[in-house]
C-alpha cells in the first residue's frame, strides 16, 4: 500500500510514468489510469496558447497527499499515483496523471474517478488560460462540483 | 511588524499583485480597513475562504493576528 503523490513544475513523462507505476505494482493484475492534457483549440476568445495553474504551497501538496490517503481506504489498492503539474503549459502537455494499481478492475477505476473528481473540484487549484494574446482565469464548472456529489 | 497578504487565482488581480506585505494588526477587521475599497468588495465574497499560516480558518472575526502571520485569500478552484 503506497502511494506516489507528487505536484510538479516542470513537464512530466505520462507514459514513462504509467510504465513505471506498473511495473512497480506487478502483483496487481488491474492498472487504471487518466491522463488529462492541455487542450489544442479555442475558447471563446481565440486560441488557447498557454495554459497556467496556481497553487498554494502550504495547501496544494499536503491537499494531495490527504485525497491519496482517502482513495487508499476507501478502495482496495496496491498503489495510487497521483502526478500533477503547477505552472505554465502549452497544448498537448500533460496536466494531471492519475493511476490505481489493484487486485480487480472496478476498484482501480472507481479510485482514479474519485481522484479525478476531487482534483478538479477540491484541491487547491486555480486554473486560467492564455488565449488572443490575454489571460483570463477559468471559472469553476457546476458540472464539477456535481460530479463530487456522487461520492458523498 | 507585518502580515503577509497572499491573493490567490483571480483576486491576485483585484489586488493588483499575488501578495503584499502590510502593517500588523491584530484583527481582520483592521486587516480589511488598511485594503483598497475595490479589494475589500472583492475579499467580501462568501465562496472565498481565508487560511492563516497554511489552516482555513472557520470564524475570521475571532482571529487574533501576530507579527509574520500569513493570510492567503482562497477563491472557488478549477484545477484538473
Amino acid at each position: 500500500m503506497t502511494a506516489d503523490v507528487r505536484l510538479l513544475s516542470v513537464s512530466f513523462d505520462a507514459a514513462a510514468e504509467t510504465a513505471a507505476f506498473a511495473s512497480a505494482h506487478a502483483a496487481a493484475g488491474g492498472i487504471a489510469s487518466f491522463l488529462g492534457q492541455v487542450r489544442a483549440g479555442a475558447n471563446d476568445f481565440g486560441d488557447v496558447e498557454a495554459l497556467e495553474l496556481q497553487h498554494y504551497a502550504p495547501l496544494t501538496l499536503p491537499a494531495m497527499q490527504a485525497l491519496a490517503a482517502q482513495a487508499m481506504a476507501r478502495w482496495a489498492l496496491a498503489g495510487l499515483l497521483l502526478l500533477h503539474r503547477q505552472g505554465v503549459m502549452h497544448p498537448g502537455e500533460p496536466i494531471v496523471l492519475v493511476g490505481a494499481a489493484a487486485r480487480h478492475r472496478r476498484d482501480a477505476f472507481a479510485a482514479c474517478e474519485f481522484a479525478m473528481d476531487h482534483l478538479k473540484s477540491e484541491i487547491w487549484f486555480w486554473k486560467r488560460e492564455k488565449a488572443g494574446g490575454s489571460w483570463r482565469w477559468v471559472e469553476p464548472r457546476e458540472q464539477d462540483i456535481a460530479d463530487l456529489q456522487r461520492w458523498q | 511588524m507585518a502580515l503577509r497578504l497572499v491573493f490567490l487565482g483571480r483576486l491576485e488581480d483585484a489586488a493588483g499583485e499575488p501578495e503584499r506585505d502590510v502593517i500588523h494588526a491584530s484583527s481582520y477587521a483592521q486587516v480589511l480597513a488598511g485594503l483598497e475599497s475595490e479589494l475589500v468588495a472583492a475579499l467580501a465574497d462568501p465562496r472565498i475562504k481565508l487560511a492563516v499560516n497554511g489552516e482555513i480558518v472557520g470564524d475570521r472575526n475571532a482571529l487574533v493576528l501576530a507579527d509574520g502571520d500569513e493570510l492567503a485569500f482562497l477563491p472557488p478552484v478549477s484545477g484538473g
